[in-house]
């Protein structure tokens, strides 16, 4: 399970986490929702230990996440990023089998590439786009790389952060679909962001809105069209007015 | 009149504290990178593709700076000799001067304004496309996989394209030292070998290992604290080859006062 307790963090005179407080059970598939700049990409940064927290607990089945050897920490997660960040100067394969070529789980060339292969399969894509360079792609197909290297190596633990953004709404659906079988069929607790309520429905278990540094609401998927909260509801039916501020 | 003087103070005072900073971000930079060489793991790949980048590639630009800047030498020596009837001294003079300081100098110069500003582009625009994170989280380490080749790499490669350099140079200025100058091929050759001393190569190419050095290491961490957007990058990429040349320029003077004051 990975529990947050208390986390805070500001940045200069920004304080983005005011005390983020949530559980994410394991082999469930919890979805971070909130407005822009609210802080979602550095809940998940905070967990992966890519931003230190400055004050409260986030542990990971029990185990702070600074502690303990960080390689077979970092190994038990998979993270599909908002842009990809696929690595330019190697071939797809390359980018999908990255971890599987080097530290703790290095394994023979041929039998990456095989992995490779077989994960890009899985993400709908053919084995000839194995050779190619990540700018040879288009966007859906990066997200698509993207999603078969957090995979790769059977993580226990996917973050995937705006999976859908920029992309049509068939390669949504094809993302969303493909997120959701993969959290079921490998038993992996997933945490998402996304501001795209289709992605939200497709693929939380639980929701989670994130608001002004804090937990706003958390309950199961099928509870968010009754939540009560207006803060939920003004952000679920896009509304332009509301308690949440926009500015004009 | 004494907040005003305190005013003032602050205000010189902060420029300075943030040099200070940032001075020691680099150092730590710096001793972090090369703590990494006696941990492994070592990604050898990376290190012989930074090799090829850093130093074969450069060996154009390089040979093409000496092979001129020879030229010029032995043009401008000849006519400055001229006035205390010193012609003669030519092949000597270009081949110290161009083992000593200039090749080492404008050698590290060329690879600063290639290698550096390449080098900051690079990392930061995989920082900026969260590259950087995504290393981290497939349990790379940045420092590891990016910056140590990279430093490695320059630090050994520099000092063989100074040695080319040197050459090349030297044979920039008997070029012209015997089509433009009447100089006899074999004499000026001789001249050449005569007065030039292993010390006098050495140097060069221990300059030329510190300005490779630097000249990574200032890319690398320009770009590693690249800002965000395409002007972040550029920031970072200009930074690296300005912070690059200077030290370049203040390394070379120390090095020349601790190889040769008397």
């Amino acid at each position: 399970m990975i529990a947050l307790h208390d986390v805070h963090k500001t940045f200069g005179t920004n304080a983005v986490l005011r005390g983020v407080t949530l559980d994410v059970p394991r082999a469930t598939s919890c979805v971070i929702i909130g407005g822009s700049g609210t802080g979602k990409s550095v809940l998940l940064k905070c967990v992966l230990g890519l931003v230190t927290p400055d004050a409260g607990t986030i542990t990971v089945d029990g185990i702070p996440v600074q502690d303990g050897d960080r390689d077979a920490f970092l190994a038990r997660f998979g993270m599909l990023f908002q842009g990809g960040a696929l690595f330019d100067s190697l071939p797809v394969w390359q980018n999908v089998a990255f971890r599987l070529l080097r530290g703790a789980l290095k394994r023979p060339v041929p039998e990456a590439r095989e992995i490779a292969i077989a994960k890009l399969r899985r993400v709908g894509l053919s084995p000839d786009v194995a050779d190619k360079f990540p700018a040879e792609l288009s966007g859906g197909m990066q997200k698509r790389v993207s999603l078969a290297r957090a995979i790769a190596a059977d993580p226990q633990i996917i973050f995937f952060d705006e999976p859908t953004t920029g992309l049509d709404p068939i390669m949504s659906g094809v993302i969303n679909e493909l997120i959701r079988e993969i959290v079921s069929e490998m038993g992996a607790t997933a945490m998402t962001i996304t501001h795209d309520m289709t992605s939200v429905r497709a693929i939380a278990d639980s929701v989670a809105m994130l608001h002004g540094g804090l937990i706003r609401w958390t309950g199961p998927v099928g509870d968010l069209d009754h939540s009560g909260d207006p803060f939920v509801d003004q952000f679920i039916h896009g509304r332009a007015t509301g308690p949440i501020e926009t500015l004009r | 009149m004494i907040r005003a003087l305190a005013a003032l103070l602050a205000r010189l005072g902060r420029p300075v504290l943030a040099a200070l900073a940032g001075t020691g971000r680099i150092a730590l930079f710096a001793a972090d990178t090369v703590s990494h060489l006696a941990r492994p793991p070592f990604y050898a790949r990376e290190f012989g593709h930074a090799l090829v980048q850093i130093g074969w590639l450069s060996l154009p630009v390089v040979g093409l700076t000496a092979l001129f800047t020879g030229g010029a030498l032995a043009l401008q020596i000849y006519a400055g000799g001229a006035r205390f009837n010193a012609e003669a001294v030519v092949p000597s003079i270009v081949a110290i001067g161009m083992v000593r300081e200039l090749g080492p100098v404008l050698g590290g110069l060329m690879v600063a304004a290639r290698v550096a500003s390449s080098i900051a582009a690079e990392i930061g625009t995989m920082k900026v496309t969260e590259q950087i994170d995504a290393l981290v989280t497939l349990s790379t380490h940045p420092m590891k996989y990016l910056t140590l080749p990279r430093v490695l790499a320059a630090t050994l490669a520099v000092p063989v394209l100074v040695a080319v350099g040197d050459a090349i140079g030297i044979m920039g200025g008997w070029l012209v030292g015997i089509t433009r100058l009447d100089f006899n091929s074999a004499t000026y050759l001789k001249n050449t070998v005569d007065f030039l001393e292993p010390w006098d190569v050495m140097s060069g190419l221990i300059k030329g290992a510190v300005f490779g050095f630097l000249v990574a290491l200032m890319g690398c961490y320009h770009g590693m604290n690249s800002g965000r957007g395409a002007q972040g990058v550029g920031r970072a990429t200009k930074s690296a080859v300005v912070a690059a040349s200077v030290l370049i320029l203040a390394a070379n003077y120390l090095l020349t006062e601790l190889f040769f004051s008397a």
